[in-house]
């Protein structure tokens, strides 16, 4: 097979640039085999980020001609001929080459208040697989932040950090409101701190998910519907202050975040 | 000395896995500070690798299951060589542990009367697997990690630990590490550690491990005292894709064939039948017809032998290639594609389907997959106290795929993520009584302290010495070619006199190039130390064991010995380093209750 040209970021958080390394392919290589067989000749301190190199873990995150993907999943000869481009995640700041500092995604996940189901009844608890579902398909997310790096309210605007979960944690928050057994009711909070609002809803993140969750559709425009109807129907307030409430505010259940 | 950062807790846990991530709960629930040091990120470990299931006997499907049946079946599959205290101890406590991790927001598939449903798998009698479809270690990993930060734990992320630190006493004190972001040095003190640092595959060249699986818990236990026992029992999972050559050894679930897929050579024929040992003919099918009766019904038939321990399995798989009925790519054919319908293999086994369909263009609902053993998982570890996970030396714990005794000579699937939340647990709850009771360390020897900082910094100041990668990459070659699947006794003594001599000279003068933050390189060669530490424990091990049983095959000493059957190999080193001298002993078995014997006898 015929040599091919990788230009790989380098650098720091002082600044850096392309660098070129031409090298031979093997067949049927991803992204990652390439990078590593550079790491192990020609450039042994190239840092970037990986663990299982099988998709399942999410570490190896990176921008691959220009695209948010993963470098383990992506094959070579499925990328155009000629040079190819791999260059860090650009919503979060620069360690070094290719690892960025998702510091941000691990405190969202900080403030979010945790699941609280009721006691367990003798035998365990019973839910129904099409219940479970919805929550699976979100928790097949393996935090690989790719669907974060594309979000343009934290991309392209570094202050709204502060009050955005972002797509990953949508999800998140979207899986526990229809988790069967959680009783901690997060509508309030999320549109309120975490910023659902901001998202208008252009689908980046489900484009570049790589375990193909549908995270617009299935998490965030039904998080938004939820979230508005605590806030703003009348009549299912009403109801719930009927019932008592079948979910509980994160407040009253006391289990705000640690700080 | 240098002052460095420096933290204080009651409890360090080295490690973020399953078993760490467990242990961290337990003694943050009994009120302890707790801090938990990982080489990569919160939520990357090893663990998300797993995909079949955890392993319980919770009865969902067979009525009949109980604990009783699963230390039967843990103990035959671990070939008797187990820690019979340890295989009681995660039978029973296992369904605990499963629903426990319900109360913490974990959705497992369910079955059709709301329950959590269980699947078959090699060498378990019953339906036992609670699974959330292929990705189980995932659902466990984040169920942990999500309830860990709830708690508001500490939690070092890409903190890279170098040795455990002791005090004037000989007590665990604490650890000393490094930041991969800065390259920075950092100190814990600690009144207990607890060792969570999974497994070794990574000194062999065909795995399903990833780099972090270096052994570092295992040679910072022996180096600081403690034993390893049964480093010789490696096991090389039966199906690792063997196609395309860069992901040579990336794991396929064994939940195919617990789903109904089935082994074929270049012949189309199915194989197994061929291989199934005396221990297992009572129990396992004679044809194909009577195998796939079983899939439905466990009492109208007898197992498939395409399910018999994956230590069988991957010698059967070796045996065929051997023998020239192997398929293009050096494998065996993994078949679910013509057996089970398209829409049940993509909502049974959904990340097998993606990975095949995406690295090697195979579309598992219609072709069969090409596959062959890897080396997947470490049976040996650290020699613990069954009751405690305690090792040898004060203060120092361990749990997880880095101790040993457990899983035996050969562990089931299932058992693993089991094994992580039943003795988790136990660790962090014995490190809380030795906290609890007044123990821990009287001051914090900075002597070790500095001694492992030079030798960490040691690769940047040689004027000129080898790149830590091809070191790496000759190591992995030597221990595949020789301390593989199948060995025998020329072989290993090469093996270790390389070890000996050639590995650990070439590690004591490599050269790190380029800076000290984020550099893979000088990680690398700070891994290095412990893969030989480990290599050679493995390799002594396997000289010494002349027999075969479960992970250790010699083809000179092809059956198992009844002698050898009543001791582990334990391997200790003086000096606390990977070049230190190593001793091994035999050391003999626990002798079994009455009641438990009487439980294997029954089962025969």
């Amino acid at each position: 097979m015929a040599d091919v040209t990788m230009r790989i970021w380098r650098g720091d958080a002082s600044g850096g640039d392309f660098q070129e390394y031409t090298i031979a392919q093997n067949e049927g290589e991803v992204v990652l085999d390439v990078i590593h067989r550079i790491q192990a000749t020609a450039a042994p301190d190239l840092a970037c980020r990986w663990n299982c190199k099988a998709g399942k873990c999410g570490s190896c995150s990176a921008e691959i001609n220009g695209k948010p993907r993963l470098m383990c999943m992506t094959r070579m000869d499925e990328l155009p001929e000629g040079t190819v481009t791999v260059a860090p995640m650009r919503t979060f700041p620069i360690i070094r080459d290719l690892v960025t500092d998702v510091s941000f995604n691990f405190a969202m996940a900080e403030r979010i208040p945790a699941v609280l189901p009721p006691p367990m009844p003798e035998g365990g608890y019973r839910m129904f697989q099409q219940d479970v579902e919805r929550g699976q398909e979100f928790r097949k997310c393996i935090e690989c932040f790719l669907c974060q790096d594309v979000c343009h309210v934290i991309r392209d605007h570094e202050d709204n950090k502060q009050h955005y979960a972002g797509p990953r944690f949508f999800i998140r928050y979207a899986e526990l409101e229809m988790h069967p057994l959680d009783t901690n009711d997060r509508r309030d909070y999320v549109r309120e701190e975490m910023g659902l609002g901001y998202c208008n809803i252009t689908k980046c993140c489900t484009e570049v998910c790589p375990e193909h969750i549908k995270i617009t559709d299935n998490a965030i425009i039904p998080l938004k519907e939820r979230a508005v109807d605590a806030h703003y129907d009348p009549i299912a307030w009403l109801g719930r202050k009927i019932r008592n409430g079948s979910k509980r505010s994160a407040a009253e259940a006391g289990v705000q975040p640690a700080p | 000395m240098t002052e460095y950062e420096h933290h204080d807790y009651d409890v360090l846990i080295i490690g973020a896995g399953g078993a760490g991530l467990r242990a961290a709960i337990e003694a943050k629930q009994r009120g302890l500070s707790v801090g938990i040091v990982t080489k990569s990120l919160l939520g990357k470990a090893h663990t998300v690798m797993a995909e079949g299931g955890i392993a319980a006997a919770m009865g969902n499907i067979y009525a009949e299951d109980n604990w009783q049946v699963h230390f039967r079946d843990t103990m035959r599959g671990g070939k008797m060589l187990n820690n019979y205290r340890m295989a009681e101890l995660h039978a029973k406590e296992a369904p605990d542990r499963v629903y426990e991790l319900e109360q913490w927001g974990a959705l497992f598939d369910r079955t059709k009367d709301g329950r959590i449903l269980q699947r078959d798998f090699g060498g378990h009698r019953y339906a036992r697997l609670a699974h959330v479809g292929d990705r189980t270690g995932l659902e466990l990993i984040r169920t942990l990690q999500q309830k860990v930060v709830s708690m508001g734990t500490d939690v070092f992320m890409e903190c890279k630990v170098l040795q455990l630190v002791h005090d004037s006493a000989g007590r665990i004190a604490g650890a000393v590490a490094y930041w991969r972001p800065t390259g920075e040095f950092v100190t814990f003190k600690a009144k207990a550690v607890i060792l969570a640092t999974g497994g070794v595959g990574k000194s062999w060249k065909f795995t399903s491990n990833s780099w972090e699986s270096t052994g570092d818990g295992h040679a910072m236990a022996l180096w600081a005292g403690a034993e390893l026992i049964d480093m010789e029992c490696i096991q090389f999972h039966p199906t690792g894709m063997v196609w395309p050559f860069s992901v040579r050894g990336l794991l396929v679930t064994e939940g195919v064939r617990g789903d109904g897929g089935v082994l074929r050579n270049s012949e189309g024929e199915r194989f197994m039948f061929r291989y199934v040992a005396d221990m297992f003919r009572a129990e396992t099918a004679e044809s194909e017809e009577e195998a796939d009766k079983w899939y439905a019904d466990h009492s109208a038939g007898r197992r498939p032998p395409d399910l018999l321990p994956r230590d069988e399995v991957a010698r059967a798989i070796n045996a065929e290639v051997k023998a020239g009925r192997g398929s293009p790519h050096g494998g065996v054919f993994l078949d679910i594609g013509s057996r089970r319908s398209a829409e049940y293999i993509r909502r049974r086994l959904p990340s097998m389907y993606h990975q095949f369909m995406e690295l090697a263009g195979v579309d598992i609902t219609r072709e069969a997959m090409e596959i062959g053993p890897t080396c997947h998982y470490i049976m040996g570890g650290v020699k613990v106290d069954a009751d405690t996970a305690a090792t040898r030396v004060d203060g120092l714990y361990a749990a997880g795929e880095v101790a040993g005794g457990m899983h035996g000579a050969n562990r089931l699937g299932g058992n693993s993520l089991s094994d992580l939340v039943v003795f988790g647990r136990r660790a962090g709850a014995a490190a809380a009584d030795y906290i609890e009771g007044g123990h821990g360390p009287a001051d914090f020897d900075a002597g070790e302290v500095a001694a492992a900082i030079e030798r960490a910094l040691a690769p940047f100041t040689r004027e000129s010495g080898e790149n830590p990668y091809d070191i790496q990459r000759d190591l992995q070659d030597m221990m595949q070619a020789n301390v593989g699947i199948i060995r025998n006794g020329p072989e290993l003594a090469d093996a270790l006199t390389q070890l000996d001599d050639t590995f650990s000279q070439r590690v004591a003068n490599l050269k790190v190039t380029g800076g000290r933050a984020y550099n893979p390189g000088w990680n690398l060669a700070t891994d290095l130390p412990s893969m030989i530490t480990v290599s050679k424990c493995v390799t002594r091990g396997a000289i010494q064991r002349e027999e075969s049983r479960g992970g250790h095959t010699r083809e000179d000493f092809p059956k198992a010995s009844a002698e050898f059957g009543t001791f582990n190999l334990a391997h200790s080193v003086s000096g606390g380093t990977y070049d230190g001298e190593f001793t091994t002993v035999r050391s003999p078995l626990l002798t079994m209750p009455d009641e438990l014997k009487a439980l294997l006898e029954e089962a025969k």
